[in-house]
């Protein structure tokens, strides 16, 4: 198993919530970008030549900014440079606003068969004060020319706990995204994250209260689950079999190689990210900061904090083949803590959150930490 | 050394008015120093002094000044403390001084603290003679000072010189004035030694360095030393004088001079502030009036918040007192904070100074107890006990009943504040005792104030509810019987020990609903609820309750950036390490000084 991510960090404008890397870029940055990464993928596809890739994922930013022209180009270096299972998941994040009939013809052919849309709200008043450059009429239109096309693989993102949003008015934008049966969505609680603009704004935001933001989440397992999707993992919720491989591989820790500004890649357990810096990167320095060869402590803290946040949880036998000790021996004091704090659950011979544990996954995953 | 061309002084007056500042252009003018080697301040020595531009530690400096009438006068400067903490250290610099300069603001005018030092300067018989500083501020009103000066102090200023000590306008005049006005030392140099001490400091080389006056005989090499309070005996290593930032040795010290004694003395404690050197060989009859012990008027329990720095702290407190004899520890215990020390300080700020020497200068991090007063506690067997930690009170049925230090406070506030600040010492239950007032805009409030009601916020509370206007000083008076309890703070059902005070009765469910309050939003949400009480004897009168934990998760885990997800995990567990659990609740370090910070509202 081994995944590629490919960052593309254009945006037409960031939305206020955002704190990835990404921003607004000329077209100019933009070909020097796509040059740059171009020459990454053929400059590290002889560290990978003797992988299948099974998942690829082109995140942003907005990589639906990208032109056809070199889109083409980059997935051509991508068939040409790496081996690409027959089955490989190949996804694309994709911004309601920034995509035509052409070019989503285009991603067809040249084999994305998967795409990642950012709707966030049916409700433009939301949108608008989100910073969202679409209204819903566009996401709608764009999501049945998708389906034209013959994509049959779509996710759906959705937010609650967004400024002034009822759970009343959340359960309108959950309906309206199940009357278009995706085969995923994402359901992610707004997090004001630190250096946004929201971040700046907080005082003035109207964020529902706590209850509030756990009642919409409780009610999207339930909504979603009675609609047929199997919440498996904390956001993430999908018809049987349509599960995101590539996310999985996150959680699962199969290796990954990370292309593009700020891409995290996990490679025989060496973690490490590219350089975050756009000028440097098209200089080609492009690899590595931070890199962490990860003790045997270290990837047991993941194997817990990343297993778990699966609903189905980890498997004590894959821990021992994997680390060579048992979970008993090296966690069992804590596993029983959070047992008797009604946190963590035997679920057959798998160990999973509780519901309880889930709304506070934060406080249960601290406790892995060796 | 001709006496009559020596001039011992020092300068007094109201924070801010600019005496560093003179000091400065002083030591500048009479050129011992070039402009290079002259620091911001020269005398403020201390890192921790020059930013918050107070005087501490009491510096002194000897220059030399070639005066117009074509003479070379012996200028000893000696620096004062500039706060009510130090008041004891002020009065013994006044004491080594035969004048006094004071500065007084052009645009503000007397205030609370220039009254308190110059009748300080006049109770030690001082010549007082006053400069008006600033005088190039666009609100400077030199005449109206001037005129304050003269009714309000009772003293000449009519040929003040008017200077501004920052852009170094007036200074000559200023020099010439201290020839003229401020007279030559007296004291017989063949008389037994009889030597003021007013300061000294510890070098690890030197060991103890004593500052003194010289009132009768003299001092050099080989004299047998004794210090008559404490009894020291010790030889004399070297005798010298002060030079800007350095110690200049020379033969000998002689009746009217000021300088250094060094005796490899081991511990400041041999050489209190106030007492007098003699000759062992050949003691002077009596000591110099005016010794006594200076007491410390502020406890609190200083803990290292790691509980392994203990013993660092403990070199760190040997180290600072050997330098500041006015701070004493003793260690304690708390159930809650573990190993620690109670720590006696002459007042807040001194607290505060030296937190800050041994966060900044020893890298500790610390935690701090409420600050308390001594209480006297009077039990039925008769015994009387010295309350300094709240802890050891003993059972009500065993208290008669207790006593407070009291403090009689001089407040002087322009005349539109009059009523608020009224009100202020009114909920600090002031004791009013009367008005003057000055220039008819300005009043003069006095009232005793229980010093456990000051010690804390009252001066913030003073410069807020003045608008900045009020200015403050005070004077132990006594001890007064009041009705006294001990709040304790129970969370989560167990009494925390470092956060229970002593409060007057009145104040206590106040007192206690708001620390409440306080602590509820510091102490950070766990899985279960947390109460947190205030209760006195037993009975709660104050709940606050923090909420269980209700959500704790990061909805979005992306772009396998999982390095940075893993750090804030670890970010959130450093955070707990830092904190004191008590039972199993986490308290933050902060949360132990929010007793101080009652009245921010």
């Amino acid at each position: 198993m081994f995944s590629l991510y490919l960052h593309i960090p254009f945006c037409v404008r960031k939305c206020l919530y955002c704190d990835f890397l990404s921003g607004v870029y000329s077209e100019e940055a933009k070909e020097a970008y796509v040059k740059a990464m171009l020459r990454e993928l053929k400059q590290e596809a002889d560290y990978y030549k003797n992988r299948t890739v099974d998942t690829v994922f082109f995140g942003g930013g907005t990589p639906t900014l990208l032109s056809k022209e070199q889109l083409t180009r980059l997935m051509d270096s991508l068939y040409r440079n790496y081996r690409l299972s027959k089955q490989a998941e190949i996804s694309m994040e994709m911004n309601p606003g920034t995509a035509d009939t052409e070019k989503l013809t285009c991603m067809y052919e040249l084999g994305i068969n998967r795409l990642s849309i950012g709707l966030q709200s049916t409700e433009d008043r939301l949108l608008r004060k989100l910073g969202r450059i679409h209204s819903y009429e566009q996401f709608e239109k764009i999501y049945k020319t998708a389906r034209k096309i013959g994509f049959s693989n779509i996710n759906i993102d959705v937010m609650s706990a967004l400024p002034g949003q009822t759970t009343e008015a959340y359960e309108r934008t959950l309906q309206t995204v199940l009357s278009l049966e995706p085969e995923h969505i994402s359901a992610y609680s707004l997090i004001i994250e630190e250096g946004t603009y929201f971040a700046q704004h907080a005082g003035e935001l109207e964020l529902p209260q706590e209850e509030e933001e756990r009642r919409m989440y409780y009610l999207t397992g339930e909504m979603l689950g009675r609609a047929g999707y199997e919440r498996y993992e904390i956001s993430n919720y999908a018809k049987k079999g349509y599960a995101c491989r590539h996310n999985l591989a996150y959680w699962k820790r199969t290796d990954y190689a990370g292309f593009g500004i700020g891409a995290a890649s996990l490679v025989d357990g060496v973690r490490w990210s590219n350089v975050r810096d756009f000028k440097q990167y098209l200089t080609g320095q492009h690899r590595k900061e931070q890199v962490e060869a990860l003790s045997c402590e270290a990837a047991m803290e993941e194997f817990m904090f990343l297993g778990l946040r699966c609903m189905e949880g980890i498997l004590p036998e894959q821990f021992f083949r994997q680390f060579g000790r048992k979970l008993e021996t090296v966690y069992g004091s804590r596993i029983d803590v959070l047992k008797a704090q009604g946190l963590l659950q035997w679920c057959g011979n798998r160990l999973c959150l509780t519901a309880r544990g889930i709304d506070v996954s934060n406080y249960v995953f601290e406790q892995f930490l060796l | 050394m001709d006496q009559s061309k020596i001039r011992n002084f020092c300068i007094v007056a109201h924070i801010d008015h600019g005496k560093s500042t003179l000091a400065d252009r002083i030591i500048e003018k009479t050129g011992l120093l070039t402009e290079r080697e002259m620091q911001n301040q020269v005398l403020d020595n201390m890192e921790l002094e020059r930013e918050r531009g107070i005087t501490i530690k009491a510096q002194t400096v000897r220059v030399i000044y070639k005066a117009r009438d074509g003479e070379e006068y012996i200028f000893n400067l000696i620096d004062t403390p500039g706060h009510v903490d130090f008041n004891y250290e002020v009065s013994r610099s006044l004491a080594a001084c035969d004048g006094a300069i004071l500065v007084v603001d052009a645009a503000q005018g007397i205030e609370a603290q220039t009254l308190a030092n110059v009748y300080l300067a006049l109770d030690h018989d001082l010549d007082v003679f006053p400069v008006i500083n600033k005088i190039d501020l666009p609100s400077a009103q030199p005449d109206f000072v001037k005129n304050e000066i003269e009714d309000v102090i009772g003293i000449e200023a009519q040929d003040a010189p008017l200077i501004s000590a920052k852009n170094g306008i007036g200074i000559e005049e200023v020099l010439e004035q201290i020839v003229q006005k401020i007279p030559a030392p007296k004291g017989d140099p063949e008389a037994p030694l009889q030597a003021l001490i007013f300061d000294s400091v510890y070098d690890s080389y030197k060991g103890v360095i004593i500052f003194c006056r010289i009132k009768e005989g003299r001092v050099k090499k080989g004299t047998k030393i004794r210090m008559m309070a404490s009894g020291a005996e010790e030889e004399v290593v070297e005798v010298g004088y002060f030079g800007a930032g350095q110690f200049l040795p020379c033969e000998e010290l002689s009746a009217g001079m000021v300088g250094y004694i060094t005796a490899s003395i081991k511990n400041v404690k041999d050489t209190t502030v106030g007492d007098t050197v003699t000759d062992a060989d050949r003691p002077c009859v009596e000591a110099l009036p005016g010794y006594k012990k200076v007491q410390s008027m502020v406890y609190c329990g200083l803990y290292p918040a790691d509980g392994a720095k203990y013993p660092d702290l403990r070199d760190a407190l040997e180290k600072l007192q050997l330098n500041d004899a006015s701070l004493n520890y003793e260690p304690e215990t708390s159930i809650a904070l573990g190993f620690g020390f109670r720590c006696g300080f002459l007042g807040l700020l001194h607290l505060e100074i030296i937190q800050e020497r041994l966060e900044r200068e020893y890298n500790l991090d610390l935690v701090t107890t409420a600050p308390g007063v001594i209480y006297k506690v009077y039990k039925t067997n008769g015994e009387v006990i010295e309350l300094t930690n709240p802890s050891n009170l003993p059972d009500p049925s065993e208290i008669d009943y207790m006593e407070e230090p009291v403090v009689s406070a001089e407040i002087m506030v322009t005349t539109e504040f009059i009523g608020s600040i009224m009100e202020l010492c009114q909920e600090r239950r002031g004791r009013y005792l009367g008005m003057d007032y000055i220039e008819g805009t300005r009043a003069l409030l006095k009232y005793e104030l229980p010093l456990n009601e000051i010690i804390y916020d009252f001066f913030d509370a003073l410069k807020s509810r003045s608008r900045g206007y009020a200015s403050f000083d005070y004077d132990i008076k006594g001890y007064e019987r009041s009705e006294l309890v001990k709040l304790d703070i129970l969370i989560n059902k167990e009494e925390v020990d470092a956060l229970s005070f002593i409060v007057h009765k009145d104040s206590a469910y106040e007192r206690g609903r708001k620390m409440c309050e306080k602590l509820k939003d510091e102490i950070p949400r766990r899985l279960f609820e947390i109460p947190i009480q205030a209760a006195v004897g037993g009975k709660v009168i104050a709940r606050e309750t923090v909420k269980a934990m209700r959500k704790d998760v990061l909805a979005k885990c992306y772009g396998g950036d999982i390095a940075r997800k893993k750090k804030l995990l670890e970010k959130q567990k450093e955070g707990k390490k830092r904190m004191h659990q008590v039972g199993n609740v986490e308290i933050p370090q902060k949360a132990f000084m929010s007793v101080l910070k009652l009245d921010d509202k």
